[in-house]
């Protein structure tokens, strides 16, 4: 914008300062409250705590067995990261590089299951679940492995889509001359394009990995005592009487920190893919 | 070894890419495609808790399920129904919302000054934080008695003459809506500002030279170079937010208010819940006919309009 005049300089301070608030207020609640004795979070709210404790932070690893949820909640991520970005990355190359026939029909199939609500895939998951192990004994039902394959049901569509758009803002040159010298397609895939791609492969493995931390539908039915996720597993804070609330605040602390932190470093990576992949 | 053989393989250029597919092509058939073909044949079942553990020999009901997922005057079907005008309302309103406040927010923080990297920052914090987390803190400030929000509406502010309860009745919609702009509009940020850089800065030296005022520099130059932004990210938002589940439920649970009764939450308890699985698929197989016949229409009518532009 170029001669801004002062009206329109204080809307936009007015405006910036009113949605910072909307923003932050949830994460200053979180972090006040997690530092709050037990006595103020169950009385009315207060912005300054009364006393400043530790103790949630003690007493969240006691009250639920966080430490289990947090390794299953991490084996699921990274499980289900790893496939759809490397499946990704060889079907993402095929679309971007070749022209063959049904490669319109795998784009729009793609394309269109990642508007498909998760509760459409779920019923069907959890009987097919149910029924492999019925009869072939393989308990997909409650197991990490049939979470991971769940999770591929978002990760794969969204991760095939962000790479090909990624591939394509690549030069085609760049293969062409890896060719030149000699290479085969799997060499310069190797070699010339997964290099020049890592922007658009961080970006969407942060994203996978963030969604898959935060999934909350499938983990909520296809899980159990021993592999049930941060997602369903902070819901044990509450019990029958009462919900310690300081303990939910600082376990949601706790287990945000590792993603929020990823994700502001890998925040430019993460843009870059987006507007290749996605706004052009 | 192997590997230095896969490396110097070559295999005909013609049989490259569906080598390439295949993972994904396997992988595509074993969670989407056989689901959902098992998801529509379920449809057609009589498949309630007492089929759990055999389900595949559910007696065959034909429409049955379909019928009684539209028969408005039933509860079954009165409740769907309500459902669906929630969901419309809803959506509506947080992608009105979430994209008109990322505009703003977007425009506002298009030119350097001190601090924007980190409001950006600090803007994308409901992106990046996980659903649950975030939605169990909104959870928490909307408590009636020991919440935030009505400390701030009624002890602080004085607006409200008695503490509203949030999470039940009518106003469990506004707190719906409340988290999901605040979860959503960041995206809307995030893209839209990515699709600003893309605008070169002499098309606005030159307007400000002819004489264009601020609002007109928008009007004529910011929004139309936002346009095809614009159509993929409220698409994106639409699919998103209608399907949303993960704020309903951790918000109010597995059985949320009328009010606040989006769909997704409203099959999950239809099947999970009252163990009907037959009719919450008719009811999957509906909603995935609406959004294909939502997203064919919005993505007609764009191309359509944006071939009378070119």
């Amino acid at each position: 914008m170029i001669d801004p005049p002062a009206s329109f300089r204080w809307f936009r301070r007015a405006f910036l300062v009113l949605l910072t608030a909307f923003t932050l207020t949830p994460v200053l609640v979180m972090l006040s409250s997690s530092l709050k004795p037990l006595q103020d979070v169950q009385g009315p709210f207060r912005w300054i705590p009364s006393e400043v404790t530790l103790r949630p932070y003690v007493d969240i690893w006691r009250t639920i067995p966080l430490g289990r949820y947090v390794v299953n909640s991490l084996i699921v991520a990274v499980g289900s990261t790893i496939c759809s970005v490397a499946i990704a990355i060889l079907a993402g190359y095929a679309v971007s590089r070749f022209r063959f026939r049904g490669r319109r029909i795998f784009t729009v199939t793609v394309l269109s299951t990642q508007m498909f609500p998760g509760i459409l895939f779920l019923l069907p998951l959890f009987l097919l679940f149910v029924n492999i192990g019925n009869t072939t004994g393989v308990a997909l039902y409650g197991s990490r492995g049939g979470l991971i394959l769940t999770y591929l049901t978002f990760s794969l569509p969204f991760s095939i889509w962000m790479l090909v758009g990624y591939l394509d803002s690549i030069p085609r040159e760049l293969d062409e001359a890896a060719a030149v010298d000699g290479c085969g397609p799997v060499r310069t895939l190797l070699r010339i394009v997964v290099p020049a791609a890592m922007p658009g492969i961080i970006a969407v493995a942060v994203y996978s990995f963030m969604t898959a931390w935060g999934e909350v539908l499938f983990a909520s039915v296809l899980t159990n005592d021993t592999t049930r996720t941060l997602a369903v597993g902070l819901q044990g804070y509450a019990t029958q009487t009462d919900v310690y609330w300081n303990q939910v605040m600082a376990a949601s602390l706790v287990v945000s920190v590792p993603v929020v932190a990823g994700f502001l470093l890998l925040q430019r990576f993460l843009v870059a893919g987006l507007t290749a992949g996605a706004v052009k | 070894m192997i590997l230095d053989r896969i490396r110097s393989w070559r295999p005909g250029r013609a049989g490259l890419p569906y080598l390439l597919l295949l993972p994904a092509l396997a992988l595509e058939l074993l969670i989407h495609l056989i689901p959902m073909l098992t998801g529509v044949w379920v449809s057609f079942k009589q498949l309630t808790q007492f089929f759990i553990r055999n389900w595949s020999e559910a007696p065959w009901t034909g429409l049955a399920n379909y019928r009684v997922a539209v028969d408005f005057d039933a509860p079954i079907g009165r409740s769907l129904l309500n459902s669906f005008w929630v969901t419309c309302a809803f959506t509506v309103l947080s992608v009105g919302l979430s994209w008109l406040i990322g505009t703003v927010a977007a425009i506002h923080t298009q030119d350097a000054f001190r601090g924007r990297g980190l409001l950006r920052a600090a803007f994308l914090l409901p992106y990046a934080l996980p659903a649950y987390a975030a939605v169990i803190t909104w959870s928490f400030m909307f408590q009636r008695d020991t919440g935030l929000v009505n400390h701030l509406l009624h002890d602080q502010l004085h607006l409200t003459g008695d503490k509203p309860f949030w999470l039940i009745g009518d106003n469990s919609f506004t707190a719906l809506t409340t988290v999901s702009v605040w979860r959503s509009w960041p995206f809307a940020f995030l893209t839209l500002t990515a699709g600003l850089q893309n605008i070169p800065r002499e098309l606005y030296e030159a307007a400000a030279l002819d004489g264009a005022g601020v609002w007109q520099q928008i009007r004529r130059i910011t929004l139309p170079s936002l346009r095809p932004v614009n159509l993929v990210l409220v698409l994106v938002l639409f699919l998103w937010t209608f399907n949303d589940f993960n704020t309903p439920f951790i918000l109010f649970g597995k059985a949320a208010p009328e009010a606040a009764d989006l769909i997704s939450v409203h099959i999950y308890q239809s099947s999970f819940v009252t163990w009907n699985f037959g009719a919450g698929s008719a009811m999957s197989v509906l909603l995935l006919f609406f959004l294909l016949l939502v997203t064919s229409a919005y993505l007609f009518l764009t191309s359509r309009s944006r071939g009378a532009d070119d």
